[in-house]
This record gives structure tokens, sequence and C-alpha cells, in this order.
């Protein structure tokens, strides 16, 4: 098998800082720490080394991919390479991009190493085997070690572990391991639960990935002063549709004018949601977007005013990383239109 | 979207069927609703019983939005 390594400008003996503008070099032969690596390897050969600059790769990154893409569509490789990055910031991030976009476009193997509070490892842990690597460079011959080792797996094609026995981060993959030792799943469980009423260790087989926690924002001083706006992942939209929002798996959201509104009337609007049964939210919108209540509560007093426009999406099969999206886009619409609190219906 | 949405700073009520899914994702303020085809309704009930529910449960969402929470709190609604 044939291997291409990239690493930053230090590491190829360029220079530091005062280099990181570097635009991408192209060796055939191998540079800095890619010796050490293709050493541990009997059965891949590293063909070349890429050089590219910290800033360059991370602040040019479209540039950067071209010209790397241009060089290495003329290469034959199995596998690539690149760091390790430690706890340099910029480095992992660049190692992170060249892994993402070589596997995107070359579908092989990517592999690089990272200490566990560089920021390229929460950004493309998923994309890429990132192993878990020391602090600084002092570590450079313990973390290529379970680099090559993993690759040299690959290229005899032996079975793979789980991210736990391997020692990258985990990619978020579930796979399924028939009879692991042999042990069938309920004497597992009981030697699970054994284990917890004794107080001793266990580890669970399905573990939930822990979601970062927003702090509570602080409550509204006064309702009756406040601007509350709709938002929606319900499918309520315009009869027609008019920005197109998919019905599955959303890329996009829309906003609509209610200030005219007392209710939803059904023949203005439906929803075009398809992960239930539409009859009875095109029945009556209202009980997907609560526009009437909200008007009742704003007539009442409870309220100061109910927002102009109502904000909506479909939910169904939208990835979180488009939802996030979504989020942090209405949110600037909310703040720009200084509303105060927000109710969030959702299916 | 809560979630981004309570990070800017704006207080979110989150009104949904799911209350451990929404649990999960992080939203801070919960109201639970009807149903997934009809969060804030039912077609079994008479209109006046629908707009007792409906009123009660966006009611119950607005008051969450005035009460200072520490954790991921559900608000109960009495219809």
């Amino acid at each position: 098998m044939k291997a291409i390594h990239y690493i930053n400008q230090f590491f190829a003996g360029i220079g530091g800082e005062d280099k990181a503008d570097q635009t991408p070099i192209f060796h055939d032969k191998l540079i800095g720490n890619s010796n050490l690596l293709n050493g541990m390897m009997p059965d891949i050969e590293v063909t070349n080394t890429i050089v590219c600059g910290d800033n360059y790769i991370t602040n040019h990154t479209d540039e950067a991919l071209k010209e790397i893409f241009a060089w290495l569509d003329t290469k034959e490789f199995d596998i690539f390479f690149a760091g390790p990055a430690f706890m340099a910031g910029r480095y992992g991030v660049g190692c992170g991009i060249m892994c993402k976009a070589v596997s995107e476009r070359y579908h092989v193997p990517v592999i690089t190493s990272m200490n566990e509070e560089n920021p390229g490892v929460e950004e493309y842990k998923a994309v890429a085997y990132i192993f878990k690597g020391g602090r600084k460079a002092t570590f450079m011959k313990a973390d290529l070690t379970p680099m090559a080792a993993f690759a040299e797996k690959i290229a005899k094609g032996e079975e793979l572990l789980p991210a736990a026995q391997e020692g990258y981060f985990p990619r978020g993959i579930r796979a399924e391991i028939p009879q692991p030792d042999g042990i069938i799943a309920a004497d597992r469980v009981i030697d699970m639960l054994l284990k917890k009423l004794n107080g001793e260790p266990f580890q669970t087989e399905l573990i939930i990935p822990k979601m970062e926690k927003i702090p509570p924002a602080a409550p509204v001083l006064d309702l009756s002063k406040a601007t509350i706006a709709l938002v929606s992942s319900s499918g309520v939209v315009p009869i027609d549709n008019p920005d197109r929002i998919q019905s599955a798996s959303a890329q996009k959201w829309g906003k609509y004018d209610i200030s005219k509104l007392d209710n939803l009337p059904p023949e203005q609007f439906k929803t075009i949601h398809a992960g239930f049964d539409p009859a009875a939210m095109c029945a009556v919108p209202d009980r997907g977007i609560p526009v009437d209540a909200m008007r009742y509560f704003e007539k009442q007093g409870k309220i100061g005013k109910l927002h102009d426009w109502f904000y909506t999406t479909v939910g169904t099969g939208t990835t979180q990383a488009f939802a996030a999206k979504f989020g942090k886009e209405i949110a600037q619409e909310l703040h720009d239109a200084k509303v105060d609190a927000v109710v969030l219906t959702s299916t | 979207m809560a979630r981004e949405i309570e990070r800017s700073g704006i207080p979110v009520t989150m009104m949904c069927n799911l209350i451990d899914v929404a649990k999960t994702v992080g939203a801070n303020r919960m109201v639970q609703t009807v149903s997934v085809p009809y969060p804030l309704g039912d077609p079994e009930l008479s209109k006046e019983a629908e707009w007792q529910l409906r009123t009660s449960r966006v009611g119950a969402a607005l008051d969450a939005l005035a009460t200072k929470v520490e954790e991921p709190t559900v608000f109960p609604s009495k219809f």
C-alpha cells in the first residue's frame, strides 16, 4: 500500500509562526517526521510529504485545497496521514481539514493524532481516525506508533476494533458485535447489574454522547411588556409553501407575517411535515403553531406583544448541524427585532 | 434550534411531546404537548375543551418564560 503524509511548516523545518502563511509544497521525497512514520510500517510505503503553513490551510482553505487536490489527483495512494498535531490548535484544525477533504474526495482511510484538548478533535473526530496524542512534540514517536500500527492493520486487512480499543477518539458510530467473547446479551446485562449493585465500575454498551449544556437564559422580568415570538419545527407554512421547505430532512427555514392575523386559517396555512399524519394540523394549523392562543394572551395583557413573524421548519430527519444553523440564524433575527422570549413548538 | 436561541441569551420554552428527548438535547424550560400530530389541540374534543387545552398549555409556556430556572425544568399545565 502507498500513503501520503501531510505536515505543517514547523515540522517540515521551514520555520515557525513567521512561516505559517506558507503555501502548499509537494515533495517527491520524505520530509521531517514522514521518515519516522515510514520506518514504522513494513507493509506501507509513504511516498510523498505535503507541507502547508497552518495559517494558509486554515485561512485560505479553498485555495489550499484546490492546489493540493490538483497535485493529489496525479498521485496513487491508499491511506492518508496528517500530523501528529499534539496540542497545536491551528495545526490540529489543518490536519482535520485535510483529512476530511481527502476522505470525501478520494475515499481512503485518513489517520491523524491530536491531544484531547486540541480544538481539531471536537470538530473532526467524526470524519477521521484521530488518535489520542500527547501534548507536545516530545511525544512524536509515541503518537506516530499507534497511527502506524492501525494503518498496518488496514493494510493487512485485519479486523478493526472499537475506538476505545484502537486508541482513537470515538467517531459516533455504533457497530453491532454479535456475542463479544461468546457471552450473550442477557448474561452481560446481569453482569453489569451485579457490578452496579456491588458498587463496582461497569461500562455500558450503549453510550449516549453527552450534549453540551446550555445554561438557562435569564427569565423575562415582565411578561406584560415582553415581545414573544413563535418558532416551530411543526412544518406549518403558508399553503403554497413559498420557500419550498423540505417535508423531511429540512435544509432551510421560513418566516411568515402574522401581524394581521388572529389565528392561522386552514385556507392560508397547512403543515408540510412528513413525519406524522397531517390531517389534524392542516384542519387547524393553530394546533401546531398556536397563534390564536398567543393573540388571546396579548389581548388579555398577559404578554406585551406577539412578534409579527413566526419562524418555521420541519423537524423530521433534520440533522443536528442544520438545526443548529437554523437556530443561530433565527436567533440573530430575533435579536435584531428585539424579541424578548420564544415559545418553540415541536412535534 | 432551542439550544442556539437560548445560547444567544433569549429564553425559550420548548413545547414538545417527548420530554425526555427535549431534556437530552438540552432544553431548559419545557411544557408537554398533547401528541405529535396535534401538539396543541385534540380533534376528539369539543371546540371549547380544545381551546381550554391550548390556552392552558400555552399559558404554562409563557409563565415558564418568566420563571428563573437552574436546570432543565418541566412546567405542568392544568389541562
